[in-house]
């Protein structure tokens, strides 16, 4: 039944030949039928191959299909094959299952778009790219996978290239992933220099036999792996292309840059845990990098005016949480929280988009309020995702944030891990803040909708209500896969468990010295207090301040109008970035240009032209045309040879 | 007693006949003249030659470069007759198509 994970990857690649040759043929019923289709079967193999890697023995669950090989050099060598472990395990599930629901949901959104088959062309390159990445059996295979996500979240964000601001974001996008990607590249290269290969199973087991902890080919390596992940998770300092990719259609938000894509770089960082191991100075930098970036985006999400630019920050910020789970060696929190963010933030996602759906693409919350009664199914669904996120138990946020926290507090590394774990609370205060903030502007109070607007506003159509229903119902019900406490039922514990030696050791280690200093279920539960108090007050400073006192929310906004600005301008990371990078990088290409290609080089295709030409000019002089010039030519010559020969 | 000398200096004196007046002439029928006049300075050199060196192939070579030249002469001259019907001139002055 394993073996059914070759499949998996293969449907929507079928599914992209076909649409990717006879799509705009096809009517827009077949094309959303071929697409959902072809996910939904590659869910049903990944849930086979599941299945049947469940049936295995605790302990060797892993199953490597190698279908052919690729590159044979020599000793390197690197076959197309697929690793099928509990982590790629809850990746393909979680691909697939939320990329189902949201391939539905396109078919409902997208459908009035003249650009339906391309759409859902790219849609499954992402899908069968994103499965190539996770699935992949080797750094090469990720790798692939890795740059195909890419390439199709610059198509899909730009999916709308008639509209500047898009394509733009588009390129945006791109470039900053390059950066990120160049790292990765080096990273490779440097993997393959010290072990000679790339297959991830001969690296972790080589890796701890050539190198002691701190050794700097680990640091460079992970360090360099890691600029990769920055790069694709949108992380400081490399987060600025995140909230711009959402000119893109709403579902590839949701997708791409929510559920799927942006996570990548945790799965990467995750996968290669028994390296990281090996660096603990990088895991260090990853954790703060992490808290930074949660802490960072969560400020900019408070104040952020846009529907979208709101969930696109907190998601950098969720994404934070993950590297900060990682980065303390946490790698189950880490995964567990990719997964219960991928559902509610998918939800709150394709609800915006819902929203937006119905507003006639009006993203702007000033101008909403008050559709709780227009859009009951959207307004209920939103909610239990914002619940979610703001960690309110027992939905999905809670249990996973609240893991991961508690993981951070028990990382026991000295006082500075402390402010980590502070920063982490102070976030979740933010998350539920401005979540909340979204959800009163949005749904409820007055209506500051135009009247020509609300007139037409409705309900979306099943196709948009119904994955919003499943993915509340995950939501809600996801967090039981990691019930805290009572580490026997704890499901992803036990599942990922496995997929984590290196980290399981580090971890024991961990919760003993924490156990010797406090008794274990008294700091769990006091945390876990803590957290549901924060939620709890988050959301009501937002119902304060938004709906019961909105003169609040303009007095504070004079009153520390410095920070209010701050935030407003995403502490001017773009302009900061401008100023030392884009516009220097332009400069000199417009020197390149003025000075090097027009002078240099078309100087010197022109200079020989016009030596040719002038020379020319003074040599035709010669060609008289009189017949007696060449004569005394002749004769003149004859005289020279003449007097050369006598003399 | 006429020698060797003589007539190297006579055909000198030929051959810089004709080469000034291909060169100073304008007239299209002096200048092929002249040319006859340079040819006929090169076969006073070879009879010459010939004379001295006890050598009949120079005067041999003489008979034709003196038959060549006829054959030339009526060339140059049918090529002098259309010239003249084209341009209505045998200046060789005028005669500047192949100018820049």
């Amino acid at each position: 039944m394993t073996d059914a994970v070759a499949l998996v990857p293969l449907f929507p690649l079928l599914a992209v030949l076909v649409n990717l040759f006879i799509g705009k043929r096809l009517s827009k019923k077949a094309v959303g039928i071929l697409a959902c289709g072809a996910v939904g079967a590659s869910l049903g193999a990944s849930v086979l191959a599941v299945a049947g890697l469940m049936a295995m023995e605790v302990g060797h669950r892993s199953v490597e299909v190698i279908l052919f090989p690729w590159i044979v050099s020599g000793g390197f060598q690197v076959p197309i094959g697929f690793l099928l472990d509990p982590l790629s395990a809850v990746m393909i599930l979680v691909v697939t299952g939320v990329g189902f629901l949201i391939h539905v949901y396109s078919t409902g959104y997208m459908h009035e778009d003249a650009g339906f088959a391309r759409y859902f062309l790219f849609l499954n390159l992402f899908v069968f790219a994103m499965l190539l990445l996770v699935l992949g059996n080797s750094y090469l295979l990720l790798f692939i996978g890795w740059e195909g996500v890419g390439l199709c979240s610059y198509l899909l964000i730009g999916f709308w290239f008639t509209k500047d601001s898009a394509s733009d974001a588009g390129k945006k996008a791109f470039i900053v992933n390059r950066v990120g990607d160049f790292g990765f590249i080096l990273g490779m290269l440097l993997i393959v220099y010290h072990f000679g290969t790339l297959h991830y199973g001969q690296v972790f087991a080589r890796a701890p036999e050539l190198f002691h902890a701190g050794d700097l080919p680990m640091v460079l390596i992970t360090a360099l792996l890691f600029v990769g992940a920055m790069g694709k998770s949108a992380q400081l300092p490399l987060h600025v292309w995140l909230p711009d990719a959402m000119e893109g259609p709403t579902p590839v938000s949701a997708l791409i840059h929510a559920a799927t894509m942006v996570t990548a770089g945790v799965y990467m960082v995750c996968r290669s845990s028994a390296l990281y191991e090996l660096a603990p100075v990088i895991l260090s930098l990853v954790a703060v990098i992490g808290c930074l970036t949660a802490f960072f985006a969560g400020t900019i999400a408070l104040v952020q005016n846009d529907i979208k630019r709101v969930l696109a920050y907190s998601t950098v910020s969720q994404l934070g949480y993950m590297f900060l789970a990682a980065g303390v060696g946490a790698y189950v929190a880490a995964i567990f929280h990719l997964v219960t963010h991928a559902f509610f933030k998918a939800l709150l996602f394709l609800g915006s988009g819902s929203v937006i759906h119905a507003l006639h693409e009006e993203q702007d919350i000033r101008k909403m309020g008050g559709l709780k009664k227009y859009m009951p199914t959207t307004h209920r669904t939103f909610v239990i995702g914002s619940l979610a996120i703001a960690g309110i138990p027992p939905l999905a946020g809670f249990m996973s944030k609240d893991e991961i926290l508690y993981e951070v507090f028990n990382a026991g590394k000295g006082t500075g891990w402390v402010l980590l774990w502070i920063g982490g609370i102070v976030t979740a205060l933010m998350t539920a803040f401005y979540m909340f903030r979204l959800v009163y502007l949005t749904f409820y109070g007055e209506s500051r909708m135009d009247e020509e607007v609300e007139k037409h506003v409705h309900e979306s159509p099943p196709p948009i209500t119904v994955p919003l229903t499943i993915l509340a119902v995950l939501s809600a019900v996801g967090g039981f896969l990691g019930i805290p406490v009572i580490k026997k039922w704890n499901i992803m514990h036990n599942w990922l468990g496995e997929a984590f030696h290196a980290a399981a050791e580090h971890t024991t280690e961990a919760a003993t010295h924490a156990a010797s200093a406090v008794s274990h279920l008294t700091v769990e539960l006091g945390l876990m207090t803590v957290s549901v108090v924060v939620a709890v007050s988050g959301i009501l400073i937002a119902r304060t301040i938004i709906l019961r006192r909105p003169a609040l929310a303009e007095k504070m906004r004079n009153d520390y109008s410095f920070l209010y600005s701050l935030f407003l301008n995403k502490w001017w990371v773009d302009e900061l970035y401008d100023l030392t990078i884009v516009n220097p990088l332009k400069r000199f290409a417009d020197m390149c240009w003025s000075v090097f290609d027009v002078k240099g080089i078309d100087g010197t295709v022109n200079g020989t032209a016009k030596v040719a030409n002038v020379s020319g000019g003074v040599l035709r002089k010669l060609q008289t045309g009189f017949v007696q010039n060449y004569a005394l030519g002749i004769v003149i010559g004859l005289a020279l040879m003449l007097v050369l020969a006598f003399f | 007693m006429i020698t060797l000398t003589h007539y190297l200096v006579l055909g000198a004196i030929v051959f810089l006949i004709g080469i000034m007046g291909v060169l100073l002439r304008r007239n299209v029928i002096i200048i092929l003249l002249s040319i006859e006049l340079m040819l006929n300075a090169v076969n006073i050199n070879m009879v010459a030659f010939s004379d001295y060196l006890q050598n009949m192939s120079g005067q041999v070579f003489v008979f034709f470069i003196m038959t060549v030249a006829a054959a030339e002469a009526a060339i140059g001259l049918a090529i002098v007759v259309v010239l003249f019907r084209n341009r209505e001139t045998i200046d060789v002055d005028r005669i500047n198509v192949m100018r820049w």
